[in-house]
C-alpha cells in the first residue's frame, strides 16, 4: 500500500516531508524516506544519536534511544521497529547504521537516514544491534511517542493511551509541543490528562492539586491507578483532599459504568434469546406445536454460515450477508419438511408432537455430527464485526454484540411487518385466532401451517448465523439455547411478538444484572426458579392471547 | 370378600402376573446362576451381566413411575430424571459417609471432595446420612418433597399440557446446573463415587451385586403391584378421567389437583427408589443424571412399550435399553439416529406402543377370524336357505303340477 503523504513537522524544524509511506508491518520492502531538510543542524543531532546505537553497552544504547526520542524525529519509527524486529545492523567497515533484510544468502541494506538502497552484502560484513527486554519496553514507548504525531486522531489517542501507563516527566516537553500543534479536541483532552498524570507525581503542590481535580471523572485505568498510588504517598492535606474527592467521583462513575456494561451485556443476551425464541413463539402461537427441534434449526443456520465461509474463503467480509438468506432457506426448508413429514399427522396431540420433534432433534444432531464431525467448527468473524466501540476508559461496546442487537430488532421488525401488513400474515393471524372459522372463510390452513413452520424455522436459521459469531459452532449448539428459548416464550406469552420481545429482554437483563454477585450459573438457576414461580401466577405468560382455546 | 376380589384381580392381569412371576424367579435364579454355578457352566452369569441386568430393572422401575403419571394421568413430566437422580444422591451420600477414612485423604468425617475444597466440617444437610435408615427415608422424602412443592404450585394454578412439560424440563435443567456447582456440597462435576461398601458388605463382591439385583427385581415387582392397585382402584378411575378430560372431571366435582398431586408424589418417590438402587450398582452418581435428555429417554421407553399399560412400560424400558447396549457397542454412530427414529415411529404409528401393536394385531386377527366365521355361517345359512327354497320350489312345482 503506497500512499503519498504531506507531513507538517514540529515547529522547531519546520519542514515538508514528502514520503512514500509503507506499512510498517511489511518488512520485505525497506521503507524509503525522501526528506527535504530545511534545518540540517537538527538532523545531525539525530544522526549522532543513531550512531550512538552502535555502542556495546546496553545502558549506552538506552541513552541513545532516549536522545532519539527527545528529537521527536519521524524516522524514529523505522529505527525502533527495525530494532524490535531485529533487522537493525551496522556495517563493520564504517559503523554506519543500516536496515538489513535477508535476501537468499545475502543481506540487502538500506540507509536509516534517507532510506537509500545500499546494495547487498555478506553476513560477515555487518553486525546486528541487539536489544534486551528493558530496551524493548523503551522502544515501544518511543514508538508510542512517534504515534503522538500520527495523522489519524484515533491513532494519536491510542498512542497517548499506551503512554499513560508509564508516563515520565521527560515526556512533558513533547506533550507541550504537541499541545500547541494539536487541533482535535479529544486529543487535547487526552494530552492534558496525560500531563495531569505526570504532574500529579512530579509537580509542585498547586500542580498536583490541579492535576487531581482534572483527573476526577477520568476513567482510564492509568488515571485511576495514579490517583490511588498518589493517595498513599501524598503529604499535602489540600492535595490529598482533592485526590480523595477525585477517587470518590471515579468510584461513582465506575459503578454507573459497570451497571451500564451489564445492561449492555443483558440487552445483547436478550437480543440473542429474542432471535432464538421468536421463531418458536410463531410456531407455537399459530399451531400450538412445541418444536423441540427448534434448537437444531438454529444449529443448522450456524453450520450454513460455516459452509458459506468455506465456499467463499476470499470474501469473508461478505460471507455473513450471504449466509443470512442461505440459512433462512436451509432451515426453512428443513422446517417445512418436518411439518409435512411428521407434525401434520399429529395435530391436536401436542405431547406427541413434542416427543416426535425431540426425536427429530436427535437425528439432526447426529446427522451434523456424522457429516462435520463432533468437534466445533471455526466460523470466522469478519473484520467489521470485530473490535469495539470505546465509550470511555472502562466501558467499551463490542461491535459483534452491537450488530447482533441491531440485527435482532431488524428481524423482529420485519416479522412484525409480515404478520401485520401482508396477506400471508393476515391468514396466519386468522388461523391463530380461530382455525375452523378461518377454514370456513377459504383459508387453506394446512398451507398456512407449513408456511408458518417454515418461517419460524427460517428465523431460527438466521439466529444461528448471529450465534455463530458469539459461541462455538458444534452439534450441541441448539441444545444450549432451546430451554432458554422455551423460557422466553412461556414467560412472554404465546403468539405475541411483543410478549416475546419483553420476555427475552427481561430475562437477558435479569440474568446479566444478577451475574456479578450471584455468579453465572446461580443467576441462571435463579431465573429458572423465578419463571417456575412466575408461571404459577400467570400460567399463560405475561401477555396471554385472548381466544377461545381455554384448554390445550 | 376381599380374598376372592384379590384372586379375581390377580387372574385378570395375565401378562402382569406372568411378569411378576418372572421377576420373582429371576430374583432367585440370577443370584444362583451367578454365585452357585462355576464359571465354566454355560448358564453361569458373570457379575458384569448381573449388574447390567440390575441396571435395566432400575430403569424399568423409573419407566413404571413415568407411566403412572403420563399413561394414567396425562402428566407428561420431562423431569423425572431429577427425582431419579435425587434418590440416587441420597443413596450416594450414605455410601459416601460409609467410605470413612478409607478415602484418598483418609479423613474419617469428611468425604474426599470436601477435604479437597478445604471444608472444615460436614454441612448440615449431610447430617444423618451416615445412618442407613435415615438415608433410606431421604430416598423417599427428597424426591417426594420436591415433587410435592413443585406439583402443588403447578397443579394449583392449572399449568397443564406442554407448559407443564417445559417447566418440568426447566426444573431438571436448573437442578443439573445447581449440582454442577462445587459450593452446593454434592461433589460438583465429579459427583459422588469411589464407594466402598453398603451396610458393611463390599460393593465389589459378587454376593452384594447379586443381592442388589434381587432387591431391584423385588422393588420392581413391589412397585408394579402398588401401581396396579392404584390404577385399578376408584382413585385410578378418577386419574384416567383426569387424563381424558380434566375440565369435565373438575366440573363433576373432583378436586383434580389433589389427585394429580398424589400421583405425582408417588411417582416421584418410585423414581427416587429406582435411583437409589441404581447408584450402588453403577458405583457413581453425578449431575449428568439430571440432564434433560435422560428424562426424555425414559419417556421414550414408556412410549415404545405402550403408555397406559404398566407392563408395557417395563417391557419398553428393557427393550430399549437392551437395544441401546447392543447399538452403542455395534454401531455407536447410529444410536442417536435410531433413538430419534424410535421417537418418531412410536408417535406416528405406534401410539400405544408395542403392547398396543400386539393388541391391535390380536384384535385384527380376531376380527378376521370372526368375519371368516360369519362368512362361513352366512354361507351355511345361505345354503340352508337355498335348500329350503329348492324344497319349496319343488313343492311348488309339484303343487303346480298337481294344479295343472
Amino acid at each position: 500500500m503506497v500512499r503519498w503523504r504531506l507531513f507538517v513537522l514540529n515547529q522547531s524544524r519546520v519542514g515538508i516531508v514528502l514520503s512514500i509511506y509503507i506499512s510498517r508491518f511489511s518488512r520485505f520492502i525497506a521503507s524509503v524516506l525522501l526528506v527535504l531538510w530545511v534545518l540540517p543542524a537538527a538532523a545531525s543531532d539525530w544522526e549522532q544519536a543513531v550512531q550512538a546505537l552502535t555502542a556495546k553497552k546496553n545502558n549506552q544504547k538506552q541513552q541513545a534511544i532516549e536522545q532519539l526520542i527527545a528529537t521527536g524525529d519521524k524516522r524514529n519509527s523505522l529505527i525502533f521497529n527495525s530494532l524490535l524486529e531485529a533487522n537493525l545492523y551496522y556495517q563493520k567497515s564504517d559503523k554506519q547504521v543500516v536496515v538489513a533484510i535477508k535476501e537468499g544468502s545475502l543481506y540487502r541494506l538500506s540507509s536509516v537516514i534517507d532510506g537509500a538502497d545500499l546494495g547487498t552484502v555478506k553476513k560477515s560484513k555487518i553486525k546486528k544491534i541487539s536489544v534486551n527486554n528493558k530496551i524493548r519496553r523503551q522502544l515501544r514507548n518511543g514508538l508510542a511517542l512517534v504515534g503522538l504525531n500520527a495523522d489519524d486522531a484515533s491513532e494519536r489517542i491510542a498512542a497517548i493511551r499506551s503512554l499513560m501507563n508509564t508516563a515520565y516527566a521527560s515526556y512533558t516537553p513533547i506533550i507541550e509541543q504537541r499541545l500547541v500543534a494539536e487541533q482535535d479536541k479529544d486529543v487535547i483532552a487526552k494530552l492534558k490528562e496525560m500531563q495531569a498524570i505526570i504532574n500529579l507525581q512530579d509537580g509542585d503542590a498547586a500542580a498536583r492539586e490541579a492535576a487531581a481535580e482534572l483527573l476526577a471523572g477520568k476513567l482510564d485505568p492509568a488515571s485511576r491507578n495514579v490517583l490511588v498510588k498518589q493517595q498513599s504517598a501524598e503529604q499535602d492535606p489540600q492535595v490529598l483532599a482533592a485526590i480523595d474527592k477525585a477517587i470518590a467521583t471515579n468510584q461513582q462513575l465506575l459503578q454507573i459504568n459497570t451497571v451500564a456494561e451489564n445492561m449492555y451485556f443483558g440487552i445483547s443476551l436478550g437480543a440473542v434469546l429474542l432471535l432464538a425464541a421468536v421463531g418458536l413463539a410463531i410456531t407455537f402461537g399459530v399451531m400450538g406445536v412445541i418444536n423441540m427441534a427448534h434448537g437444531e434449526m438454529i444449529m443448522l443456520g450456524a453450520y450454513t454460515t460455516y459452509v458459506v465461509q468455506q465456499l467463499m474463503p476470499n470474501n469473508i467480509e461478505w460471507s455473513l450477508l450471504v449466509a443470512i438468506p442461505a440459512a433462512f432457506v436451509v432451515s426453512g426448508l428443513v422446517g417445512i419438511l418436518i411439518e409435512r413429514g411428521v407434525i401434520r399427522f399429529l395435530y391436536g396431540r401436542p405431547l406427541e408432537t413434542l416427543l416426535a420433534t425431540f426425536g427429530l432433534s436427535l437425528v439432526l444432531q447426529q446427522a451434523v455430527r456424522s457429516i462435520f464431525g463432533p468437534l466445533n467448527q471455526a466460523v470466522i468473524t469478519p473484520q467489521w464485526m470485530s473490535g469495539s466501540l470505546e465509550i470511555n476508559g472502562v466501558l467499551s461496546l463490542t461491535y459483534n454484540r452491537l450488530y447482533i442487537i441491531i440485527f435482532s430488532f431488524m428481524v423482529v421488525a420485519t416479522l412484525w411487518t409480515i404478520l401485520r401488513k401482508t396477506f400471508f400474515g393476515l391468514q396466519m393471524r386468522a388461523v391463530t385466532q380461530n382455525r375452523p372459522m378461518a377454514n370456513s372463510m377459504g383459508i387453506r390452513s394446512s398451507w398456512v401451517d407449513a408456511m408458518t413452520f417454515g418461517l419460524g424455522s427460517g428465523i431460527a436459521g438466521i439466529a444461528g448465523v448471529a450465534l455463530s459469531q458469539l459461541t462455538n459452532v458444534g452439534p450441541n449448539l441448539g441444545q444450549n439455547y432451546i430451554i432458554d428459548s422455551f423460557m422466553v416464550v412461556v414467560f412472554g406469552g404465546v403468539g405475541n411478538l411483543f410478549g416475546t420481545v419483553i420476555g427475552a429482554l427481561t430475562l437477558g437483563i435479569a440474568n446479566k444484572l444478577m451475574e456479578p454477585f450471584a455468579g453465572a450459573v446461580l443467576a441462571k438457576i435463579l431465573v429458572l426458579v423465578f419463571i417456575i414461580l412466575f408461571i404459577q401466577k400467570r400460567p399463560r405468560g405475561l401477555f396471554a392471547l385472548k381466544g377461545r382455546t381455554v384448554e390445550d | 370378600m376381599p380374598k376372592s376380589l384379590l384372586v379375581r384381580f390377580l387372574v385378570k392381569d395375565k401378562v402382569g402376573n406372568a411378569m411378576l412371576l418372572a421377576l420373582l424367579l429371576s430374583a432367585i435364579l440370577v443370584p444362583i446362576m451367578s454365585l452357585a454355578l462355576s464359571p465354566e457352566n454355560p448358564v453361569h452369569l458373570s457379575s458384569y451381566w448381573v449388574t447390567l441386568l440390575g441396571k435395566y430393572l432400575c430403569y424399568a422401575l423409573l419407566a413404571i413411575a413415568v407411566d403412572l403419571v403420563w399413561g394414567y394421568c396425562g402428566i407428561l413430566s420431562l423431569g423425572h430424571g431429577a427425582f431419579f437422580a435425587l434418590g440416587g444422591y441420597a443413596m450416594g451420600m450414605y455410601l459416601m459417609r460409609q467410605i470413612g477414612d478409607r478415602g484418598v485423604y483418609a479423613n474419617p468425617e469428611l468425604p474426599d471432595f470436601m477435604v479437597f475444597l478445604d471444608w472444615s466440617e460436614i454441612p448440615w444437610y449431610w447430617m444423618g446420612f451416615d445412618m442407613f435408615p435415615f438415608a433410606m427415608l431421604m430416598v423417599f422424602l427428597a424426591p417426594g418433597i420436591l415433587a410435592f412443592i413443585f406439583g402443588y404450585l403447578a397443579f394449583r394454578s392449572r399449568v397443564t399440557g406442554v407448559y407443564l412439560s417445559i417447566i418440568t424440563q426447566a426444573l431438571t435443567y436448573a437442578l443439573m446446573l445447581a449440582f454442577f456447582r462445587n459450593d452446593m456440597g454434592f461433589g460438583g462435576n465429579n459427583g459422588l463415587t469411589d464407594f466402598k461398601d453398603i451396610l458393611g458388605f463390599s460393593l465389589q463382591a459378587d454376593t452384594t451385586r447379586a443381592v442388589l439385583f434381587a432387591l431391584s427385581a423385588l422393588a420392581l415387582a413391589g412397585a408394579y403391584v402398588l401401581c396396579r392397585w392404584i390404577v385399578n382402584s376408584k382413585l385410578g378411575r378418577v386419574l384416567i378421567a383426569v387424563r381424558d378430560s380434566e375440565s369435565r372431571t373438575r366440573f363433576i366435582g373432583y378436586r383434580v389437583e389433589r389427585f394429580k398431586l398424589f400421583v405425582f408424589v408417588v411417582s416421584a418417590m418410585l423414581a427416587g427408589v429406582a435411583g437409589a438402587l441404581y447408584v450402588p450398582q453403577v458405583g457413581i452418581i453425578n449431575p449428568g443424571e439430571f440432564a434433560p435428555l435422560n428424562s426424555i429417554e425414559s419417556i421414550v421407553w414408556v412410549a415404545v412399550g405402550g403408555r397406559g399399560t404398566l407392563f408395557g412400560a417395563v417391557f419398553g424400558a428393557l427393550l430399549v435399553n437392551f437395544g441401546k447396549s447392543w447399538f452403542t457397542g455395534a454401531f455407536p454412530e447410529l444410536w442417536l439416529f435410531f433413538l430419534g427414529a424410535l421417537f418418531v415411529i412410536t408417535t406416528l404409528w405406534l401410539p400405544k406402543g408395542v403392547v398396543g401393536l400386539y393388541g391391535s394385531i390380536k384384535a385384527k386377527l380376531q376380527e378376521r377370524a370372526a368375519t371368516k366365521k360369519n362368512a362361513e355361517l352366512a354361507q351355511l345359512k345361505a345354503s340352508e336357505e337355498a335348500a329350503t327354497a329348492a324344497k319349496t320350489d319343488s313343492a311348488d312345482s309339484a303343487e303346480g303340477a298337481v294344479n295343472a
